[in-house]
Order: C-alpha cells, then sequence, then structure tokens
C-alpha cells in the first residue's frame, strides 16, 4: 500500500471520542465534544489537542552503565541533560551512533531508569513509575510486531492489558484499533499478519500500536533505517502528518541530519551522553554552537580550513578572505558551508579546480586548498555560473553569514561579523 | 542438468547403500514376516499367509498389557514432562546467578547411564531385608504405610516407571526450551513492558507463541521415544516384565524374538507393526495440530 491511494482523511470525531476518554477533567470535555461532534468542525483547528499533548522536562538526567571489568569507568550514556521538550510538537533526537539518543528515548519510556535525575510529563513526575503508567506510546526501530498475531490483533493488543474501568468494551477496542489503522492508513490490512507486510506497513502497524492507547507522549526509535530510500521519503512525511493530526508530542531518534531536519519542530544534537545545541532545525544550521555541531548537519559537509586572524583580517592559508572584527589569533578553524562560496573572477581564496559535479540544479565544485583540512573542498553553485575545468584554477568570494570560525582547540564558536 | 545426474547418484550412493540394506530392507522383511504364519528363522519356512499373527498377538493378554502399560506412560509423562520442562527453563531464564550452575545440574540425567540411574532408583524405592527403601523411609516418617514400588501393587510400579521416565528425558527438554526461551527478542518483552502486559498475559500471548515450534518438536520427539520405553522399565523392574507386569509394546517385541518365550519372529514383526500404526497416526495429529497453531 502506498500512502498516494488513500486520501489521508482522519475520522475526526471518533478519533477525538478516543481521547476524551482518556481525560480526567470531564466536564471541560463535554463542552468541546458539542464541538466535535458538529461535522463543521474546522479541520485546522486543535482544541482538543492541548488536553492530551504533554510537555516532557527532563531536569539533569544522567544515565550511567557500570563498566564491564571492574577496574574500567563507568559509561556515561546520558550526561546531565536538561530541557523543557514543548507540547504537541516534533522532536528529533539527532547524534552519531552512541551518542546516548537511544539511552535518552528509553529513560523518557521507562524501559531503562536514570541513575540522577528526573523526567516529567506535564506536572508529573514519572521519574520511577514503570512504563505502562506513564502513557508512552514506543515504536522499535524493528517494530516488534507479535508475528503470530494479525495486524488487528497487534493493535489490540495494549488495549487488552487495560485493568479495571480503563478497560474499554470489546465493541469500543475494536473501534479504537480501527480508528488508529485508519489513522495510519493500514485499515484494509487488519487481517495480514507481519510477515506478511511490507517493511513501510509493518512501521505503520507499529505507529498504530503505539497510538491505540492514546499515549501522552509518542516515542520512534530510528523509525526510518530499516525502510528503503523512496519509502523513506513518503514515511517521515507521514510521520510527520500523524504527529500533525493527533498532535501528541513525538520524540524520535534519528542519526540521520536530513530526515531530523525535514520534519523535526525542534532537533537536540548530542555526542558522547551531551547534548551539544537544542533548536529549530534552520537555527542549528545556520547558527550551529561548535565545529562538531556544524560538521554534523549538512549534506555536503560543511568544508574546514586552517586558518588565522590578523590586523582584522581573515586568512586561509596566504588569501585574505574576510575582513573581520575579532582580536588576532594565531590559529583557529574555519568552516564554510557548501553554499557560501561565490564563484568571482578575482575573489579571495584561490583553488585548484579538480572536477565539476553536474546535479540539475546546481553544480558541485570540487577543488583543492592547501590549508584545507579535508582533502578535497566541496561547493554548491548555480548551474549557469559553472567554471571551466580547463582553466585549472577558480576563484571563490566568500559569504559572511555562511562561514563560521571555531577555536581550533576546543572546536568552540567563536563569534564574529564581518566588515 | 540431466548429463550430470549420475553425479547427483554417485554422491547419494553411500547413504542410499546403506539406508537401504539397514532400513529399507528389514522394515520390508518385518512387514512380510508379519503375514507369514507359523515362520522358523531357522529352517526359514512358514505354512501359510494372512492375519493370524496380528490376531493372535491382539488377543495375547501379554501384549494387551503392554499397550495399556505404555499409553499410561507416554500419557502422563509426556505432558507432566514437557510442563516441568517449561517451568525449570522459565526459572532459568530469570534468574541471573547461578544460572549456569542450575544448568548444569539439571542437564547431568542426561548424560548418566541409564543403568546407573536405574540404581539409584532401586535405592530410593525398593524393598531390601535391610531397608524399605528412602522414599519408604519418608512415606512411614510422615506418619504413612510402606509400599512396595518393585513388586507390589500395579499404581506403585507405575508410578515409578512414571517418575523415572519423566526424570529421564526432562534434561534434553530444558535444554531445548531454555535455549529456546533465550531466542525471542528482547523487544517483544520491551513491547510489553510499554503496554503494562502482566506476567501471565506476556506468557501466554508471546512468549509460549514464540517458542511453540520448539514445544512440539519436544511433544512429538517425546510421543515416539515414549512409545519405544524399553530400557528404562528393565533397569528397575529386570529382564522379566511380564511377570512384573510392566512389559512395554517393545519389550514384548523383543521377548517375543529373544525372550525365554521367544522365537516367533512372525508375532514380534506383527507387534512391531501395530506399534508403527500407533505411532504413525499419533505423530500424524500431532503435526496437524502443530502446523494449525505456529503459522506465522
Amino acid at each position: 500500500m502506498s500512502s498516494d491511494i488513500v486520501t489521508p482523511i482522519l475520522k475526526r470525531e471518533s478519533f477525538s471520542d478516543i481521547i476524551s476518554l482518556t481525560v480526567s477533567k470531564k466536564t471541560d470535555r463535554q463542552m468541546i465534544k458539542g464541538h466535535i461532534y458538529d461535522p463543521g468542525y474546522g479541520l485546522e483547528s486543535d482544541d482538543w489537542k492541548r488536553d492530551t499533548a504533554m510537555k516532557v522536562v527532563l531536569d539533569h538526567l544522567t544515565k550511567r552503565f557500570p563498566s564491564r571489568s571492574k577496574k574500567g569507568e563507568d559509561v556515561i550514556a546520558v550526561n546531565d541533560f536538561t530541557f523543557e521538550i514543548p507540547d504537541g510538537q516534533l522532536i528529533g533526537l539527532l547524534g552519531p551512533s552512541g551518542c546516548g539518543k537511544s539511552t535518552t528515548l528509553n529513560l523518557i519510556s521507562g524501559l531503562e531508569t536514570p541513575t540522577e535525575g528526573r523526567i516529567y510529563f506535564g506536572e508529573d513526575d514519572v521519574t520511577h513509575l514503570p512504563p505502562e503508567n506513564r502513557g508512552v506510546g514506543l515504536v522499535f526501530q524493528n517494530y516488534a510486531l507479535y508475528p503470530h498475531m494479525t495486524v488487528l490483533q497487534n493493535i489490540l493488543f495494549p488495549l487488552q492489558n487495560l485493568k479495571g474501568e480503563a478497560r474499554p468494551s470489546k465493541e469500543d477496542m475494536r473501534r479504537r484499533a480501527e480508528e488508529a489503522a485508519r489513522l495510519v492508513q493500514i485499515d484494509m490490512l487488519l487481517d495480514r499478519r507481519p510477515s506478511e507486510l511490507s517493511g513501510g506497513q509493518q512501521q505503520r502497524v507499529a505507529i498504530a500500536r503505539a497510538l491505540v492507547k492514546t499515549p501522552r507522549v509518542l516515542l520512534l526509535d530510528e523509525p526510518l533505517s530499516n525502510l528503503d530510500a523512496r519509502l523513506r521519503l513518503q514515511t517521515r512525511e507521514e510521520i510527520r502528518r500523524i504527529q500533525r493530526e493527533t498532535g501528541v508530542t513525538t520524540i524520535f531518534v534519528t542519526h540521520d541530519q536530513e530526515e531530523a531536519m525535514s520534519i523535526s519542530d525542534l532537533i537536540i544534537v548530542m555526542k558522547d551522553g551531551f547534548v551539544h545545541q537544542i533548536g529549530k532545525p534552520q537555527t542549528v544550521y545556520d547558527e550551529p554552537c561548535n565545529l562538531f555541531v556544524a560538521t554534523f548537519l549538512g549534506t555536503p559537509q560543511i568544508n574546514l580550513f586552517e586558518g588565522r586572524v590578523e590586523n582584522g583580517r581573515l586568512y586561509i592559508g596566504q588569501d585574505a578572505v574576510l575582513k573581520v572584527d575579532c582580536a588576532d589569533r594565531e590559529k583557529l578553524t574555519v568552516g564554510i558551508r557548501p553554499e557560501g562560496f561565490v564563484l568571482q573572477e578575482n575573489g579571495p581564496l584561490c583553488c585548484a579546480l579538480q572536477a565539476v559535479e553536474v546535479m540539475g540544479r546546481d553544480h558541485s565544485v570540487v577543488s583543492t586548498h592547501p590549508a584545507a583540512i579535508s582533502k578535497t573542498i566541496r561547493s554548491i553553485i548555480p548551474s549557469e555560473e559553472s567554471p571551466h575545468v580547463k582553466s585549472g584554477s577558480v576563484r571563490f568570494r566568500l559569504k559572511p553569514f555562511k562561514t563560521y570560525l571555531f577555536d581550533a582547540g576546543t572546536g568552540e564558536r567563536i563569534p564574529f561579523s564581518a566588515l | 542438468m540431466q548429463k550430470k545426474n549420475w553425479k547427483a547418484w554417485l554422491y547419494l550412493l553411500p547413504a542410499i547403500a546403506f539406508l537401504s540394506v539397514f532400513m529399507v530392507y528389514p522394515l520390508i522383511d518385518v512387514f512380510v514376516y508379519s503375514f507369514e504364519e507359523g515362520y522358523n528363522s531357522a529352517s526359514q519356512t512358514f505354512w501359510g499367509t494372512g492375519l493370524y499373527n496380528y490376531s493372535y498377538v491382539l488377543h495375547d493378554p501379554y501384549f494387551l498389557q503392554a499397550v495399556k502399560n505404555t499409553f499410561i506412560l507416554v500419557i502422563i509423562t509426556v505432558p507432566v514432562s514437557t510442563g516441568l520442562a517449561l517451568l525449570i527453563s522459565l526459572g532459568l531464564n530469570s534468574i541471573r546467578r547461578l544460572r549456569d550452575f542450575f544448568q548444569t545440574v539439571f542437564f547431568l540425567p542426561y548424560v548418566t547411564n541409564t543403568l546407573a540411574v536405574g540404581m539409584v532408583f532401586m535405592i530410593l524405592f525398593k524393598k531390601t531385608p535391610y531397608s524399605d527403601g528412602l522414599i519408604n523411609l519418608l512415606i512411614r516418617f510422615f506418619g504413612g504405610q510402606s509400599v512396595d514400588f518393585i513388586d507390589g501393587p500395579y499404581w506403585a510400579k507405575i508410578l515409578v516407571m512414571c517418575i523415572y521416565t519423566v526424570w529421564v528425558v526432562m534434561p534434553f527438554k530444558i535444554l531445548i526450551l531454555t535455549s529456546a526461551l533465550a531466542s525471542v527478542p528482547q523487544d517483544y518483552y520491551n513491547a510489553a513492558r510499554i503496554d503494562g502486559t502482566p506476567p501471565f498475559r506476556i506468557f501466554t500471548r508471546i512468549t509460549l507463541p514464540m517458542i511453540a515450534p520448539m514445544v512440539f518438536y519436544l511433544v512429538i520427539t517425546g510421543f515416539i521415544g515414549a512409545f519405544k520405553a524399553y530400557s528404562d522399565e528393565v533397569a528397575i523392574f529386570g529382564t522379566n516384565l511380564n511377570a512384573a507386569g510392566m512389559n512395554t509394546i517393545v519389550g514384548y517385541v523383543y521377548d517375543m524374538l529373544y525372550g525365554d518365550s521367544g522365537g516367533y519372529p512372525s508375532y514380534a514383526s506383527a507387534a512391531a507393526l501395530i506399534l508403527f500404526a500407533i505411532v504413525l497416526t499419533i505423530t500424524v495429529i500431532n503435526l496437524m495440530i502443530s502446523r494449525k497453531s505456529t503459522q506465522f
């Protein structure tokens, strides 16, 4: 099944009805309920979202794993993570493998307990609550669908575990499962078994299973890593749509920066257990706080040079590329985004031209420079301005706001403004 | 492809040769014997063909006793040993400390000689002029009447037989089940935890279906093994099983061939084919059930 066959229409009145079941403030709900059942209730309005979406507060969250050997030091998977994740947003937890992002997710879900620090959902301290009492939905990287159950049974499973008053009637369970299936557009596959589904469909079933209990927080662990490239694009838009329609606070883990940038409201960049930067994707891309964040975000990667500041001028090798307002420095790292290069006949930065790669809309100019830290420099140039390879060298002017200075030792960003 | 076919047959030749000499030929032979009336293995003669051998065997009280014993043994020991093995495996799977130690302990009976185990059971259950056996000591300690387990009432002998069989077959089942349990992906349990699944439901809805193929394998091989029981009986009750009333079908076949009343290969063949029919039927039923309940 592909998403373009079925128009994504959510039966809004019934899904919101589900949500109203889980809300404690009954009187408020009933007032709004009248609204919701009104067929003219606007799709743009998000009245009912506010009750269910939860901000997630991480307060000095730390997780240490004891070392395998007795003498070795503990492994700190998450180090002093403090942040308030606003409600109803899609958050991308981004970092290279082993950076502690999955551990953070497990801490929020309750599968792991933190060594230090606290976790709040809204005002509730959930630090020591078992996972089932937190109201989280978790989508596993390999989906963890029960192979011996049909799609419907898989989605029903969380509901059948509910006890006492929270347990809905049989018809209610079935209805809620069908709602969730419709939301992720797998309602025609309910009688299949997971092994009879494609990867993308399995993913949707996993999301439906996580959503059927109307969780306060939805967690996705590497949701796209098991899908092929085309499906990945499609599915990430699906996740965005599902998140918008349910309004549930969603946190997803990924090592793919493009994935995180494209659908997140906020991204959190982690490395070695530390949070390096939190912000809107564009802001983090435009204003990286250090060398790691700058290199981790963006394809092609940022180009790095060894440089220095002398008499208010920024030098890359022998080329004085920009006039800057910061103090003199012997050694620093200069980062220039690929789109920060502008071809100019007598531009200050002179590079040896190697190749021009045609990418359609743009050309990617590959060149070398003696002061470059990486082997080649890659710059993106509009196709109509492309240089001739035969000319041997190429000269660039730099866009100051695409040029970043970092401390050569610590990698911290050095603020400057071009004159 | 056709040209190379002879090569394939050449590679299969050793297996085919051995199987046909030691498996297929005897099977056919047994089938033929079972229809030859009054067959004499010394003179290789018989005086007629027909179903008389089957009729004789099916009317022989010793054979009927053997069938009864075998069925009781199968019906009691297969479920009990599989169930106990499952419980023990679940226990082993959920402890961390001393797991290897307990695994070894539970596996010991598997590598212990049947007859040695029989000796131990003698000490536990047999009445001698000097002692009544350990179990009887215990029964008397708690104020009961001592029972002669080896030469006493039928139920006592069957009880000893079942305990013995369960004890002998369990290690292998524990071995298979612990590895089956360990191979269930942890993610399923994590997913169940997130959904707040109660432990018993996790067991019935997730663990059991996931290890079902292995459980069925154990049940099927368990049935077959229990139907073929013989050496365990000899270990406890001695070679004259008919006298003890504890014979099994395989025991009956053996007695018909070589026992004190032996020398009747035709009766033995008929009994063996009856056993074969029983085992085949039960296995087919088992397979049908397991196909139905492990489809994924």
